[in-house]
């Protein structure tokens, strides 16, 4: 279970996150809405450890074990992916080379065996055909170039591969067109498992169409503001975040 | 300085008075002629033994057999400036030409050991019309030796050189290349790398004067600067009156991954010819911080990801290498020093 009680976060100074609780169990969806500017985002970095995401308050553990001690590789290595909002560009690295590092250290610093090349080729062949990705593709740098819906089919790619348990996906649905949506969709709930958690931030109704969230939370000004089923994203989708503001 | 550098000279070491070498200060490090370099021998085929060809090699300034080579046809020379001295100097006079329509691949390997020596290394190169020189150089030198070495080089029309230089530097190094270009369709690639750690100095300087019209330069240097290393890059492309139709391009980008790293550049395009294509690029920056993230939240640990990322920086340079087994052995010599 993922476990974050009173957390609060500052960004140059500027408090963004404001005593914020929740809880994600096992085996859980979670999704996360709010207007723009929330600090959505900010719960994601703060999280994966993100340099100058300034943790002030509270705290935030993993299956027992306190996250925020840890270097960003470290909670990568326990099973913390985080999906970005806006996928970073590595020039000269090309993405097959990048997700064998990653899975290799992954491994390295979880004391197991390296995954061998032919077996990481196999790997990502299957999953660029399931998600719909030219493999060639995989062998440019990572991200540069791509559009921005090929970049979130990345991230999910890399999810896929990597095998994490504790996923962020932040507005991964964004950028994507009607079939890719459904494709990632599918991606998505392809790793849903009774160990693994998620934690899914999104404005749009229509990706919980088909990733069908357990609970759904509104976060607006630095807090968890209100909790429900699933029948809570089709009312936000009706009347919008308006009595949310008043209450944050 | 109008005279040129002579170690036995004193009045001839420059100073950052020099406008040449501003930031590579000479005198500040050596006022007096330094005792001559003993008589060395040469152990072991250098970096590039494993590629044949005829070796051409200087140890403590004096040559093992010949100091000049030219290549008719196809040749491969293993050109080797091999210093092992302690506080002493030494100077190297070498030729290396190509005659007409011939190919010649220049694997040249600076190689140091001992301490504090100084090394002046002076090289001709010619190339006639229509040959091809490839110039691919590593330079090996201790953190505190002085290192000078100056290539001069001749090409005929529609003659071809592509030359790449990877450096760590040395106490104070400078590695100096002009190129006299012809013009009439002769083309030059002129490239270098440097990674500079601790309190090294890498001076990559190069002049490309295009007295004829009509020749293309392209040029890029790339660095990447730890602890309190310092690159230096002065290029000089000059295009004279009458040189319609050059095409030249410049680029300098460079990386600081510390707070006390410093790197100085220097681009100059001097342009006094009509319609001509000339461009440069000059960046100096440090890792980016998004990409690190990015990777450490892949799991990649910081340490892993800087080197990936410089890496792919400098592999730049080494990918634009046209012969393929040097190309792989410079990239092992680099990846090997990340
Ligand atoms: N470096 C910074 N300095 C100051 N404020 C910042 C900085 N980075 C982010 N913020 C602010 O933090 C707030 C929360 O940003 P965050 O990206 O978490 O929002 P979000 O809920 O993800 O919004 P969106 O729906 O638009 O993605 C915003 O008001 C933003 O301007
Ligand atoms: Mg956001």
């Amino acid at each position: 279970m993922l476990s974050i009680s009173n957390l609060s976060v500052s960004v140059s100074d500027k408090p963004i996150l404001k005593g914020l609780s929740l809880d994600v169990p096992a085996g859980e969806v979670h999704a996360v809405m709010g207007p723009n500017g929330a600090g959505k985002s900010t719960l994601g970095y703060a999280l994966a450890g993100r340099p100058n995401y300034e943790v002030t308050g509270g705290s935030a553990t993993w299956r027992g074990e306190d996250l925020l001690d840890l270097e960003p590789a470290e909670r990568a290595a326990k099973g913390l992916y985080l999906s970005f909002q806006y996928p970073v560009e590595i020039p000269g690295v090309p993405a097959l080379t990048f997700v064998r590092a990653a899975i290799n250290a992954q491994r390295k610093a979880r004391g197991e065996a390296e995954m061998t090349a032919p077996e990481f080729l196999k790997a990502a062949k299957a999953a660029a055909t399931a998600l719909k990705m030219d493999f060639d593709m995989l062998k440019r740098p990572l991200n540069v170039g791509f559009s921005g819906g090929e970049k979130k089919r990345m991230e999910v790619l890399q999810m896929a591969l990597l095998q994490p348990s504790m996923l962020i996906l932040d507005e991964t649905d964004s950028g994507l067109d009607i079939d890719a949506l459904k494709v990632v969709a599918d991606g998505v709930n392809a790793l849903r498992s009774p160990e693994r958690s998620m934690l899914v931030i999104t404005h749009y109704q229509r990706l919980l169409d088909y990733i069908r969230p357990d609970r759904v939370h509104v976060l607006a000004g630095g807090r968890i503001v209100a909790s429900g089923g699933p029948e809570l994203a089709l009312e936000l989708e009706a009347e919008g975040y308006d009595k949310y503001l008043e209450v944050a | 300085m109008t005279t040129a550098l002579d170690l036995a000279n004193p009045d001839t070491f420059p100073s950052r008075r020099d406008e040449d070498w501003k930031y590579s200060d000479v005198r500040r490090l050596l006022r007096t002629m330094p005792p001559a370099s003993p008589v060395g021998v040469v152990h072991g085929g250098g970096p590039f033994f494993e590629h044949g060809g005829d070796a051409l090699t200087f140890i403590n300034g004096r040559a093992v057999g010949d100091d000049h080579f030219t290549a008719f046809g196809d040749h491969v020379v293993r050109l080797r400036f091999v210093s092992e001295a302690s506080e002493t100097g030494h100077t190297v006079t070498a030729t290396v030409g190509a005659r007409r329509n011939s190919k010649l691949i220049i694997l040249e390997s600076h190689e140091g050991a001992g301490s504090a020596y100084v090394a002046h290394n002076r090289l001709t190169i010619a190339a006639a019309s229509g040959a091809e020189i490839v110039r691919i150089v590593l330079v090996d030198e201790p953190a505190d030796a002085l290192s000078i070495t100056q290539a001069s080089v001749t090409l005929g029309a529609g003659a071809t050189f592509a030359q790449t230089v990877l450096t760590t530097g040395a106490k104070l190094q400078r590695f100096e290349t002009r190129v006299k270009h012809p013009g009439e369709g002769t083309r030059v690639r002129i490239d270098g790398a440097y990674l500079v750690e601790e309190s090294r100095h890498a001076d990559m300087t190069t002049e490309v004067d295009h007295v004829g019209g009509n020749g293309e330069t392209d040029q890029l240097t790339k660095g990447v600067v730890r602890d309190a290393g310092r690159g230096v890059f002065q290029g000089r492309i000059i295009v004279r009156e009458g040189a319609d139709g050059t095409d030249a391009r410049m680029g300098h980008h460079a990386l600081i991954t510390s707070d006390r790293g410093e790197v100085d550049a220097k681009p100059e395009l001097e342009i006094y010819a009509d319609d001509v294509s000339c461009a440069h690029g000059n960046t100096v920056g440090a890792l980016d911080e998004s990409a690190l993230f990015y990777m450490e939240q892949r799991g990649i640990p910081a340490d892993e990801a800087k080197v990936l990322l410089t890496e792919a920086f400098l592999m730049e340079v080494v990918d634009r290498i046209g012969h393929e087994g040097a190309r792989e052995r410079v990239r092992a010599w680099l990846m090997e020093r990340l």
